[in-house]
């Protein structure tokens, strides 16, 4: 008996690669799960963060589909190796930050290493031809091939048919009459493939999986690479970016308000790493400083952080300023009017 | 059997399911391991993660702000 083929498939977590997924194993083939987090995925974070979604806990739809389909998988932390491909991406960005064609690259290459490391034979995908305007065009099916490294080793099994045949349909560890043609922006093949297996309840995916495709976000990155003056971020930047208000009153410093209480509480965890700011004599949110500032910036931050408090009515508030080494002193401010802060300003 | 604690506090999910992975990469079939956590999240994805991987989650706690899974390694 030949020995059993086996296949490494990226999942994101939405249907299209529970689907590529499926149609393999159900050719006999032994398929474990890959899933990448760069630090920008949906998944998780900000439904941690934000109290009101606490009700409602939030699955992680990469270990759903996991468990859906009884497939092993494995969550590869590449947020180092990602800055590079965010940032100097060859292929350029999609309509926000999102370099989508050069991140696909970038993990079929990595899903690749995978397969070598553990003497798997191919990878799988769930992209369509057509599916998505920058990275699942037909032109750029081949480029994924190639330049990830995968050439004839990637499958993908949703719009084999549209493609040349690869390396496991030649060698007959998968069959090709059993894959499929899909192609174009409708969604209807793949729900009615999802309902001949039974699959209900996946995420819908929306903009994207991750947040570099989302319009709001991307400006805030901008204005961080902008304003310090390079592209190099960390995970906190990351993270910070998807919390509170933001704003920006100069270029040398901005502003991150809590919204909510459980805000409040995730931000409470930088305060060894930025100067913070809230009203003493009135509640309010807990507000960091990110940049240098003078005294004359640290009373205008002091105006803002009381805008956002109780005392927004009132003549005077205090406002403590927290340093970094935990010394504090307390400043007595006006709040802002509403119409004192500028719409530019918020980022 | 070892028995080792894991801190992920402050890591949102789902890194502290990847620290989990990777620490147990480094454990034997029976040793446990208690991972602290400050993110809700992992309440689910710890356990859904195990099941997936053959391992046993032995036990769930919950402080105020804290979150603490024991599992036990399996084959
Ligand atoms: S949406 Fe984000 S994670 Fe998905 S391919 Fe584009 S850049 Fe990569």
């Amino acid at each position: 008996m030949s020995k059993q083929s086996k296949a490494v498939s990226l999942i994101s977590g939405g249907l299209d690669s529970m689907l590529a997924t499926k149609v393999i194993m159900e050719q006999g083939v032994h398929v474990e799960g890959i899933n990448f987090f760069t630090g920008f995925c949906v998944e998780g974070h900000t439904h941690a963060i934000r109290q009101k979604d606490k009700a409602k806990p939030k699955r992680n739809n990469s270990l759903w589909v996991a468990e859906q389909l009884g497939i092993k998988l494995h969550i590869i932390d590449v947020i180092e190796e990602y800055k590079d491909v965010l940032i100097n991406p060859k292929h350029g960005y999609g309509a926000n930050l999102n370099p989508c064609l050069d991140c696909k690259i970038f993990m079929v290459n990595k899903a690749k290493q995978w397969i070598e490391e553990n003497d798997f034979d191919f990878i799988i995908t769930g992209e369509v031809m057509g599916q998505r305007p920058m990275s699942q065009r037909k032109e750029t099916m081949p480029v994924v091939a190639k330049e990830s490294g995968a050439d004839e080793r990637l499958l993908r099994p949703l719009c084999a048919k549209n493609l040349p045949a690869t390396l496991p349909e030649r060698e007959g560890w998968v069959n090709r009459d059993e894959l499929y043609d899909f192609s174009g922006r409708s969604r209807k093949p793949q729900m009615a493939l999802a309902e001949q297996y039974g699959f209900v309840d996946y995420a819908q995916p929306a903009g994207g999986c991750c947040f570099l495709t989302d319009e709001s976000y991307s400006k805030k990155l901008v204005d961080l690479w902008e304003t310090r003056g390079h592209k190099e971020y960390t995970l906190d930047d990351v993270m910070l970016l998807k919390v509170g208000r933001h704003i920006r009153p100069k270029a040398n410093f901005k502003l991150v308000v809590a919204r909510e209480e459980g805000e409040g509480r995730f931000l409470q965890g930088y305060k060894k790493d930025f100067i913070s700011m809230n009203c003493t004599s009135h509640s309010g949110p807990l507000v960091l400083l990110d940049g240098t500032l003078s005294d004359d910036d640290l009373h205008l931050a002091a105006q803002i952080t009381a805008r956002y408090g109780q005392g927004r009515d009132a003549e005077l508030v205090d406002v403590k300023i927290q340093n970094t080494d935990g010394a504090e002193k307390i400043i007595q401010v006006k709040p802002l009017l509403a119409n004192e802060i500028p719409q530019e300003w918020f980022v | 059997m070892s028995r080792q604690v894991l801190d992920a506090k402050r890591l949102l999910c789902p890194l502290p399911v990847i620290r989990t992975q990777d620490k147990v990469k480094q454990l034997l079939v029976g040793d446990q391991l208690q991972v602290i956590c400050t993110d809700p999240g992992v309440m689910q994805d710890i356990p859904a993660w195990c099941r997936i991987n053959g391992h046993k989650v032995v036990k769930t706690h919950t402080d105020e702000y804290e979150y603490i899974i024991t599992l036990e390694v399996g084959e």
